[in-house]
């Protein structure tokens, strides 16, 4: 895939994707309403660490001061990390209108990229609120105070959002194969929210739980950018995880764009 | 500029009888069929030339622009267009060809065509004076004014239709392929859509394949005509020796300054249609002169014309005579 002419053609990507997201500004509201699980699980576990803080097995205490700075953060980062590319590949295929990206010589996963990244400056408006909320109750005072952290930040919700998308560029290709391709995005989907830290930070899981989270993709989505912003590791650790969540962006991007070429020799462009 | 040498496209697909019991029997054993869509066919296409590919429904026409257009991998044999493999897809290719489908469209729905035809300059990588120019031209050719900016999902069928013809031109394909053009236009859409491919052929030289099942639009557009049926060519030459090898009967038309009854009419040739006031006969290529001499001195005739059996009948007879071998090709095997 050459990256001149994706690179040549971005801005003006950038700016239809941005018209585009506007023109569908009320799905964008009703989609950013379910995402507001962070919110109920803040309540339920604000509830919890009022009785007593909920001790974790690294020894971390959660009170509900922590709890509210992680829910509210993550509920900021997955406006950030997220694609819906698979839902697009999967309806284009099987409709058969993908055949009119396929005319282009420019290679259709750049247009799903830009759509979903274009729509961010609309899905972090949303945030602002929630950020004046993150202060309003002086949960700010949880973030990172080790200002060696932040300038990994962006790069963590870069290698967030590639995990996220390709994963959907990946599953979304299998509809070349499959009727329904979009059962296993259910799956996926049933996967992130249990070990991404989505619904329970994964500092709370038991430690055997916790490992296996460490070999999956999700927490490298979600939950690392959130432990990340709020200071949960230190800088050895945390370049070491940003190394595996770019190692699962990249290993993803591989299956991704391969499952692509092996599915376009079977697509059959169907109808008219 | 194309040439296409045994092209086979063969599609297995799954085939499974109604009913629960035969879903319940999929699940263990499925039965596959190979759909030979495409199946063995041969023909060239010179630079320039504006070509109709005709056929029933379902007898590879849209299969063979979709392999030529590089969005299907053949099952076998061999496609060149202007010198590229359509399935490598690579952009030396894509920048030189556009397949148009009249069922399909790539306007952004919720925008104006407007920011689809400026994203397609980008991606073409259009120098911007260029882009300009031609997109003055097509949007005064077409007639589209400010509808341009107007979103897609406010357009009427025509006027998508229309916009998408400027998108698919913007980058100036040297091929074209299109499917379907005119489907579900009103008549003066279609002319005007029939103008503008014909401008289009003649100012640019640009390669010109087109299906459709309007006979108005072949006859309008295309001197030259390929005919598939059931994934096999079964003609491929002008217009008028398809006419004069499947229906070289003429057809006479006279109205008549006052009534006349069919025996009269029918002394003279086979009646295709009648009314007292005007009817419409088939006769012999050879006999015309004589029928004509007849009708003057036995009929009262007003008015008279003479000429082939229209296109769509010819096809007819071409589809009905195709099926008709293939039925007596299994009877014999």
């Amino acid at each position: 895939m050459s990256l001149w002419r994706p690179l040549k053609v971005l801005p003006t990507l950038m700016r239809v994707g941005f018209a585009e997201s506007l023109a569908y500004r009320a799905e964008m509201i009703i989609w950013v309403f379910a995402t507001t699980m962070p919110f109920v699980m803040l309540a339920l576990w604000s509830a919890v660490a009022h009785a007593a803080p909920v001790a974790s097995s690294s020894g971390r205490s959660w009170g509900s001061a922590e709890f509210v700075a992680y829910f509210l953060t993550m509920f900021m980062v997955r406006q950030l990390v997220s694609a819906w590319a698979a839902w697009e590949i999967n309806f284009e295929i099987r409709q058969g209108t993908l055949a009119m990206r396929l005319l282009k010589p420019l290679h259709p996963v750049w247009s799903f990229a830009t759509s979903n990244v274009a729509a961010m400056p609309l899905r972090a408006a949303v945030s602002i609120p929630v950020l004046v909320v993150l202060f309003a109750v002086g949960a700010h005072r949880q973030l990172a105070s080790d200002w060696r952290l932040w300038p990994l930040v962006p790069f963590a919700l870069l290698g967030g959002w590639l995990i996220a998308f390709f994963a959907n560029v990946a599953i979304g290709s299998l509809a070349f194969r499959m009727e329904q391709s979009l059962k296993v995005m259910d799956v996926w989907f049933t996967c992130f929210f249990v070990f991404s830290g989505y619904l329970v930070p994964t500092d709370l899981f038991p430690p055997w739980l916790r490992a296996v989270a460490a070999y999956l993709p999700f927490r490298y989505q979600l939950g690392f950018p959130v432990e990340l912003l709020l200071g949960q590791h230190e800088l050895g650790s945390a370049l070491r995880m940003l190394a595996a969540q770019w190692a699962w962006a990249l290993g993803l991007m591989t299956v991704a764009l391969v499952l692509w070429r092996l599915g376009v020799r079977r697509f059959q462009a169907v109808g008219g | 500029m194309i040439r296409v040498r045994g092209l086979k496209k063969h599609y297995r697909v799954h085939k499974r009888p109604p009913g629960a019991a035969a879903a319940l029997k999929a699940l263990f054993r499925r039965d596959w069929q190979t759909v030979k869509a495409v199946d063995g066919i041969d023909f060239e296409l010179g630079a320039g030339e504006c070509v109709g590919f005709l056929g029933p429904n379902g007898a590879g026409k849209t299969t063979t622009l979709k392999t030529l257009a590089g969005l299907l991998h053949p099952s076998e044999g061999e496609v060149r267009v202007d010198g590229h493999e359509p399935q490598r897809r690579e952009s030396a290719f894509l920048e030189k060809i556009m397949l148009v489908m009249g069922q399909k469209q790539q306007l952004l729905w919720d925008l104006p065509p407007a920011e689809t035809f400026e994203l397609n300059r980008a991606i073409y990588d259009v120098p911007k004076d260029v882009y300009r120019r031609r997109l003055d031209e097509l949007v005064t050719l077409l007639a589209l004014g400010e509808l341009v900016n107007k979103p897609t999902r406010q357009l009427s069928l025509g006027e998508r239709m229309k916009c998408e013809l400027v998108a698919a031109l913007v980058h100036g394909p040297k091929v074209l392929f299109l499917d379907e053009p005119t489907i579900g236009l009103d008549v003066s859409m279609q002319v005007a859509m029939r103008d503008f491919i014909r401008r289009y052929n003649q100012q640019t030289g640009a390669t010109i394949l087109l299906t459709s099942h309007y006979m108005d639009d072949v006859e309008a557009l295309c001197p030259r005509v390929v005919v598939i049926d059931k994934g096999r060519l079964s003609f491929d030459g002008t217009l008028a020796s398809l006419v004069q090898q499947v229906k070289p009967e003429k057809r006479l038309t006279l109205r008549f300054a006052s009534p006349t009854t069919r025996a009269q009419v029918e002394a003279l040739g086979t009646v295709v249609k009648f009314s007292a006031a005007e009817s419409e006969l088939q006769i012999p290529a050879a006999q015309v002169s004589a029928v004509v001499a007849k009708a003057l001195g036995t009929l009262p005739v007003r008015d008279l014309n003479v000429e082939n059996a229209p296109l769509e009948e010819v096809m007819s007879e071409l589809f009905a005579r195709t099926a008709a071998d293939t039925r007596s090709t299994e009877a014999v095997r």
